[in-house]
Order: structure tokens, then sequence, then C-alpha cells
């Protein structure tokens, strides 16, 4: 048996299931990992005890003679989840300290699988950011190089899942947050439809495009997740879809109609929208995804030329959206109830003014104050019911694609990871690098990042691939194809391998 | 509305009143939690963590609450919106858990409809703009904290409606009879308990006057008025004081008054300048809400017979007049009394008598409501008013046998014959039948004559007077107990 950092998901919980190590071991052994590592700046929360007590309920289940594709194993969520058994921030000093009486849904359902939480990921503060450095608890370094960042808004859990902290973590998605720090960071993530996973329980930044998902070495691993996570919530999430639960695994083993065993994508038709490979994207990643869609007309694949005229619309229209919904969603935190509230203040306006000017970080500040105006009497028409209006048609446009197409493919990025520090007073240059990934996210489609390569600086780089609503399994059986044939996804940051 | 010949200006001003009225759906849960809604529990006993907006906690529609929704635009003639969408009203207060308040604000489930009632004898309609559900807040409590506020979110996500009408009201009492009509309404299909001094029932009554034809005038909004009392006191002392501003040359200002119920008069909490903001946009954790046609028809389906609808019925069935019909449909309760006590009887007349009289001032004395069970029941009345009617006893007698009734509570019997048989077990104990030996009678009436040989003297004089007198004497003679007809008949006899 390799260390077991080695290990995936799948991995591990053949080798617990095999007796060749416990639950509990490997959570010692991560948990040491994690300590180990901790400059990374990956992980915010640990709770020994409690991981060992969840990690030796496993190894009793197993004793027991239970088997599932994830009993005992250890992994780490995005500390946008609320957890009972850890502290929850959102990255921000506002909920420093602050203690959940529940877990998320998305929590629980993977505890219920048998997963093992090992604690908490760092992530920019409230799902806002693409580099995660807009985390109240400092930066997380990128482990293929530690100047550089890891992509956000999940950058921890895209950082200690790079850097064999743990075989996967939980991420959630608003434009991108799954999608891009997955392809900064080599390894695989998938948002899927909007309303798949249930979003009780994930402390809310846009509501209307927050999505959660696994991010793990590979699409197996991420099927496997998916497969817990995913599923019906209707009586605690009015959003969440009433569509029963799937099995990925099974999905992504089930050959295609006509395929062969050299050509095991014969007949899948790949979009490629002509706005995701223009000048805006930088050459050394448009090389790589290029060479990964060739491997996949190797496997079969056919390469269609699509459009998506309406991608540069979705920047704005994001940002007009994401930051309306933030600005109302994050008003409960007024230093009431929960949270930080001022030392010194004179009156209750004076409270939430100082609370508030205290705890929010400046970009959760700058899009409370975009959202506030977007909404405000006289404004709401001209850009908040006109960015609604837009995003319908980014979805149309998804739709026209879809008739000629099964899946969308293209860069995740336009770049490479870039250095920490190098964007952190120019939030333009951030909200335009989020251009591929927002149209999906607005869309509500699922849509995953796949490793492809390497680019500038020897980063790695994601090939995105995109499906219509509901084919998680179809994007997740494209990505694991392209895995069984190229090694990308198990190469590991040096300093970070066996 | 219906503004007739009798001219309602005051002081010239024509009185212009529109009503908010937030009624508390009488859910069991809350309208997005599945906490409790009971009343009056310790501070923050009944607030779950989606009511007190613990972060990732979202809220999922109460079906219930829509369901009445449903029947009161049902009840109202209105149109139930197939869908309406749920918004977030924006802003920031330390009972506001949330910062936002869900409500709804472009599309309503509840548009349109009316209300019809009576203002003495004349017929009114006011109009409904909508109604629409939305969540209530929580309370702040400044008495008990020195220097600090306490919170109790026991009250946030209480399930509302509030219902908005067009500016159609004229006078206080409009409004008055307008708000009364409401509350009959809303507590008789059971969608509300109408508590007022619960708040469970709370008006806001918009009120501007102008000169006849003249444009409507600048409104000023009363809030929170929690009795009829002082919804006709606060009208009326905020028209007099719009008037009195505008005769002295000041412009009225849109603002919000409270009424004061100690001094009697409104005052001003905050005016148009410093009116929020609501940065209103379609909740994006709630889905629109969709309301199936078979499901309107369902809930129409166990819809009870409304006020208006079962006064008309009674006028025409029972051969009662209007005013009678209005006033025994007041309430669910005193409808079904007085519809069973008429149908056992035989005599919806009386049994309308006996209801709007002895049983109303009884339920007056006691404070207490119709449905209570110290009131005899409609059975008891029924078999008293037969005995009435077949001239067992006097009306007298019967008033006393009621009494005994309520003093001394039944057991509820099989049927009219048992409760026949109980009236006449205190008809016989009482000694209250109806003296119907007309020998007896004739001695009683000699006896009288002989003894007021004065009114009998009158009486033969011309003196119709007299003869009432006389057959006072005769009843009181008979302790009551004297058929007051068969008294008339012998007695002219005798005096002719």
């Amino acid at each position: 048996m390799n260390a077991i950092h080695e290990l995936g998901v799948l991995e591990l919980a053949a080798a617990i299931g095999a007796k060749q190590t416990s639950s509990v071991e490997a959570a010692q052994h991560l948990l040491a990992r994690a300590q180990q590592f901790a400059s990374l700046g990956a992980c915010l929360a640990f709770n020994e005890e409690a991981t060992l007590a969840q990690a030796r309920a496993a190894d009793a289940r197993i004793a027991a003679g239970e088997r599932t594709p994830l009993l005992g194993v250890p992994l780490a969520h995005k500390d946008i989840f609320v957890t009972k058994d850890f502290p929850t921030t959102a990255g921000s000093k506002m909920l420093a300290g602050y203690q959940s009486p529940f877990d998320a849904t998305v929590v629980q359902r993977l505890a219920a699988q048998g997963a093992v939480s090992l604690g908490k990921l760092n992530c920019d503060e409230f799902a806002m950011g693409s580099g995660n450095d807009n985390s109240a608890f400092g930066p997380v370094q990128n482990p293929w190089d530690v100047t550089r960042v890891p992509g956000g808004s999940s950058g921890g859990s895209a950082a200690a899942v790079a850097a064999r902290l743990m075989p996967a973590a939980t991420g959630t998605d608003t434009g991108g947050s799954i999608r891009q720090p997955a392809s900064f960071t080599g390894i695989t993530g998938i948002k899927p439809t909007y309303g798949r996973c249930s979003r009780y329980g994930m402390v809310a930044f846009a509501s209307s495009l927050d999505q959660a998902g696994p991010m793990a070495r590979n699409a197996a691993d991420c099927a496997a997740l998916l497969t817990a996570m995913a599923g019906p919530d209707i009586d605690r999430d009015s959003t969440s879809l009433d569509h029963p639960a799937e099995d990925y695994s099974a999905a992504i083993g089930r050959p295609r109609e006509g395929a062969t065993a050299a050509r095991p994508l014969n007949g899948l038709r790949i979009g490629l929208p002509a706005e995701f490979f223009g000048a805006g994207c930088s050459p050394d990643v448009l090389s790589a995804v290029r060479a990964a869609l060739a491997e996949y007309e190797k496997l079969g694949a056919t390469l269609v030329d699509i459009s998506l005229p309406r991608t540069e619309l979705s920047i704005p229209v994001y940002y007009i959206i994401a930051p309306a919904e933030a600005s109302s969603n994050l008003s409960r935190f007024d230093g009431v109830k929960f949270g930080h509230r001022a030392a010194k203040y004179v009156d209750l306006i004076d409270m939430y003014k100082k609370s508030r000017s205290e705890a929010f970080g400046p970009e959760v500040q700058r899009r409370i104050m975009i959202g506030t105006y977007v909404l405000s009497h006289g404004y709401y028409d001209a850009y908040y019911l006109k960015a609604q209006q837009i995003r319908r048609l980014i979805a149309q446009d998804f739709q026209s694609a879809f008739e000629r197409c099964d899946l969308i493919a293209g860069p995740v990025a336009p770049t490479v990871a870039w250095k920490i520090g190098e964007k952190s007073d120019d939030p333009m240059a951030n909200y335009l690098a989020d251009i591929y990934t927002l149209s999906t996210s607005l869309a509500g489609l699922p849509g995953m990042s796949v490793p492809a390569g390497f680019g500038a600086g020897g980063m790695p780089v994601g090939l995105q691939l995109v499906g219509n609503y509901f084919k998680e399994g179809e994007l997740l059986h494209a990505a694991h194809a392209f895995q069984q044939a190229t090694d990308w996804h198990s190469r590991s940051p040096s300093g970070f391998g066996s | 509305m219906s503004n007739t010949s009798k001219s309602l200006l005051v002081q010239g001003y024509e009185v212009v009143i529109g009503f908010e009225t937030h009624a508390q759906l009488a859910t069991q849960s809350k309208i997005f939690s599945r906490a409790p809604t009971a009343f009056g529990a310790e501070p923050n006993t009944q607030a779950c963590a989606v009511d007190l907006a613990l972060p990732g906690t979202l809220p999922v529609m109460n079906q219930g609450a829509v369901e009445l929704a449903i029947r009161l635009g049902l009840a109202l003639g209105s149109h139930i919106a197939e869908q309406s969408v749920f918004a977030r009203k924006n802003y920031f207060y330390p009972d506001l858990p949330k910062g936002y308040q869900i409500s709804q604000f472009e599309i309503p489930v509840v548009q349109g409809g009316e209300v019809g009632f009576f203002l003495g004898d004349e017929k009114k309609t006011v109009r409904l703009v909508r109604a629409h559900l939305e969540e209530d807040a929580g309370k702040s409590l400044h008495e008990d904290f020195i220097g600090q506020s306490g919170i109790d979110l026991n009250r946030a996500g209480t399930p509302l409606l509030e219902i908005v009408t067009e500016p159609d009201m004229r006078s206080s009492a409009e409004a008055v009879a307008y708000a009364k009509e409401l509350h009959k309404i809303v507590t008789w299909i059971g969608i509300c308990d109408g508590n007022m001094q619960e708040g469970s029932f709370r008006c806001d009554a918009n009120v501007s006057v102008r000169k006849p034809g003249a444009p409507l005038g600048t409104r000023r909004e009363i809030k929170n008025l929690n009795s009829f009392k002082f919804m006709q006191q606060a009208i009326d002392y905020e028209i007099r004081w719009q008037i009195e501003e505008i005769e002295d040359g000041r412009a009225i200002q849109q603002a919000t008054v409270l009424f004061d119920p100690d001094t009697g008069e409104t005052r001003a909490m905050r005016t148009k300048e410093d009116a929020a903001d609501y940065r209103y946009f379609p909740d994006p954790d709630l889905p629109p809400l969709v309301i199936a046609r078979d499901w309107v028809e369902q809930v129409r389906a166990g819809m009870p017979e409304l006020p208006r609808q079962m006064a008309e019925r009674f006028a025409r069935e029972f051969e009662l007049s209007d005013y009678d019909a209005t006033t025994l449909t007041q309430t669910k309760g005193m409808a079904r009394y007085f519809e069973a006590a008429a149908l056992a009887s035989g005599k919806p007349k009386l049994a309308a008598n006996w209801v709007m009289g002895e049983v109303a001032a009884l339920l007056n004395k006691q404070q207490v409501s119709i449905d209570d069970v110290e009131v005899p029941g409609p059975m008891q009345l029924a078999a008293l008013i037969r005995r009435v009617s077949d001239g067992t006893i006097s009306n007298s007698g019967a008033k006393s046998a009621f009494q005994e009734l309520v003093a001394n509570q039944r057991k509820s019997l099989e049927d009219l014959a048992q409760y026949l048989a109980d009236v006449d077990a205190i008809i016989e104990a009482k000694g209250l039948k109806q003296m119907n030996d007309t020998g007896a009678l004739e001695k009683i009436i000699d006896e009288v004559m002989a003894a007021n040989a004065e009114n009998v003297a009158q009486f033969r004089a011309g003196k119709e007077k007299a003869f009432n007198a006389l057959v006072g004497q005769v009843m009181k003679a008979s302790k009551g107990k004297a058929n007051p007809q068969q008294v008339n008949d012998v007695l002219r006899q005798k005096l002719q």
C-alpha cells in the first residue's frame, strides 16, 4: 500500500475496507500531515476528538461488515458549510469563533455515508474572491508554487487536496469557485446543476448561484462524493431540485452506446465556444486545452464549433446579481444576534456601522455597496432587472448550443494561477478572470475542471467541461475516460508527493 | 364608493380613508419554519434556527398559510394568483433577524375583491387592492432593560396576511364598520383568531381630507390600531387635526403616526423624508408560489357559508328583517345557535327575538362567547319557545325558566322531546304554567275590577289607558301566570 496521503478517496476506502489501514489511522496520519503543512494556510479548524470519534464509528461499521465507497475516508469542508463539530467562519472576522448548532445538509449526507470530517478549510471571505487572498485568516498558498494563489474562493479545499493533505474536500461554486481553484491546483472538481446539492447550511453568498460540489484528485472520486452529496432536500431548501439521487459512480463505468475499448467516447459531440478560445486567453492555457481536446478526439469524441455570444456580458450580469443577493444575504450580520459586535458604539446605527465596518473585509464591503446600489430605488430596473433579463438570454444561448453538442469544453480560466498579491489591488482584473466560469453559473448548468496539463511557470491548467442540466453523470464519464488515458490528474506538486 | 344623498362632509371637507390590515394567520407553525406560533411563551423559546436567521438557514413555505390566504381570497371574491412572488424588504432593525422581511411586493397572492357591509341601513362596499403573505418581525422590549433593549424573536416568522383596501371609506364610522366586517370574515372563515389585544388583527388607517371634487389629499398613516374604539377615536382626531392644519394654511406632510389612547391624540413617528428605500427584489431562496386551480377548488369546497350569504338566507327562509338577519350573523357561533333554535322550535321570529334579546344580554352580562357552555343551548331555547308558542307559559314565565337554565346548567340531552321534558319540569317546579282555566281567571278579574273601580270607570268613560292598568293588575294578581291574550279578551267582555 502507498502512503495514506497518496491514496485517493476510493483507494483509501478500499484499503480501509481491506483492513490494510483503519479510518482512525488514516485520520491521525492526515491530521498530522495537515499540521506539518500548516504554512500553506489551507486549514482553519480541527477538532481531533470529534474527528477520531467519527473515525472510530466508521471502523466499527467496517468491523460489522459494512462497506460503502466513502466509509472511513477522511475529508474536510470548506468553511462555508456550517458544522456542529467545528467553528464556522466563512473566512470572515465577522464569524470568528461562530459555532453552528447544526450541520449543513451536505456535511450530514457525507457523514451518513461514513466520511470522516477532518476539519474546516480556508476560503475567500463569504466565498467572494478568486485567489483566496480575501480571507480574514490569511491567504492560502498554491502547493505547486507557494508564491502563487490556489485560486478561489475554494482555495483552501483545492490546496489541501493538491498538497495531499486529504483525498478530497467539499467546495462551493457561485461563479467558478470550485472549477477555477481546481484548475489552478491540478485537481478535479465539479459544480453540479444548481439545486442538485442542498444549500441548507451553506453560508449564503448569492442564493440563486451558490452550489456545493466535491473537489478530489480524479473524476471517479468526485463521482463517489457527489453521489453522497447530491439529492433532494425540499423540506429545508426550497431551491433544492426534487430530482431523485443518482449513482454517478455507476454512470462513469457505464459504456456509451457505440463505444469501443480504444474509442470509449465514440459519438460524443464536444462543443467549443468561439468566445472561449479568443485573444483573452493566454497561449499557454490555450495550448494545454487544445492538447486535451486532441486527446478527446483520439478517444472518439467529435469537436463542434459553437458560439455563446453573450459570454462577455456574463461578467457585468454576474457582478450585478451576485452582489445584489449578497448585500441582502449579509444583512443578518448586524452585531445583534451572533458574529462580531463593535466594542464601543454610541447608538444602534453606530453599532451597525462599526460592527460591519470592523468585521467585513474590503472585497465584501465593496460587493455589499455594489449590491445595495443596484437594488436601490431608481436603479433597480436599469441594473438588477436588466441583468436578470440577460441572464435568461445567456441560459438560452446554452440551450441553443446543446442542440449541436452533448458537452461544451474550453479553458476554466484565461491564465494559470497568479502571484499572491498580484491582483489584490485590482478588483476588475479579478472579475475579468472569471469570464469562462460565470456564464455556466448564471445558467445553472453543471461544470467541472479536469487537469489537462501545465502552462506558464509549470502551473497546472484545467479543462472545463460543461453539461446540460442534470448531466453530471455524462460530465464525469467524459472526465473519467480522459483520466484513464492521461495522467495529469495523478501528478503531485514537488514536496507534497510521496 | 357609494356616496348617497347623505352629506358626510366634516366642516366642508370630504374624508378619505383606506386600510391596511395585518391578520395573523391561524397556523400551528411559522410561515417559513416549523417553529410553533403560540402566543405568550417565554422570550425566544418559540424561535428556531431559521427564525433566528442563523447562517446557512433557508425559508420553506408553509402550505397551510397559503391555504388560509386562498380562503380569504375566495371569501372576498378576489383573484387567487396562479403564480405570486416572494420578495425581500430590506432594512436593518434589531428585531428583524435576517435584515430583511420576506413579503410579497409586485405580485401578491390575493388580488382584488371587496368587502360589503351595512352602515346603519346603508349598504357599503369597500374594494380590496390586494392581500399578500408575509412574515412578522420579532419584538423589541424597551421597558425591562436599563439603557438597553431586549429582543424577543418568538413572533419572528409568524405568518401574516396584509389586506389592503382602496381609499373607499368616507367616515370614521364607515372605517370602523369595514374593520368590524373584515374582522368578522377572517374569524368566520377560521384564518385568524381575531384577538386584537394580542396583535392578531392590527389595522393601519390611511387618512386624508379634501374639498369635494378635489384630488386626493396627502395622507397620514395611523399605525397599529388595536381596538375598534381607538380606531374611531384616532381617525376622528386625525380628521380634525388635518382640517385644522389646512384651515390654518399649513400643508399636510405625508407621515406615519401613532395614536396615544391616553391623550386621544395622534403624533408623527416619521415623515416621508426619512422613509427607507427597502430595495425590494424577488427572494432567490423561494421559487414563485404556484397555486394550482384544483387546489383552489378544493379549498372552495371546504369553505363555510359566509356571513352575508347566511344573512340573506336567514332573511329569505325565516322571513327576518335585513337588520335582524345581519345581527344574527355577527359571529358564526351566534348564527349557528340561532339557526338550530329556529329550526327546532319552528318559530324563527321568536327564536330571533330570544337570541338577540335574552341570549345576547346574558352573553353581554357574563362577557362570554356564545360557544361557551355556560349559556343554555339552542335546543333548550327551542323547547322554551315551543312552550311559549303553545301557550303553556307566558313570555315572562319563559324568562324565569331561562334564568333557571342559566343558574343550573343542564347536561346535554338526546333530542327535543327530552329538552321539552326538562323545560316542563322547570315549569312545573317553579309553578310557571300559564293560567288557562277561564273560571279561575274570571275570579281574579272580578276581584281586580272590584278593587280598581276608578280604572273601570275611567275606561268606561273612554280612557283606553285605564284598560292597560287593569291588565297589569290582573297579570300581577295571577303572578304572571295568566295568558295575556286571554286576560285581554275576558276583561274586555266584562267591561262592556
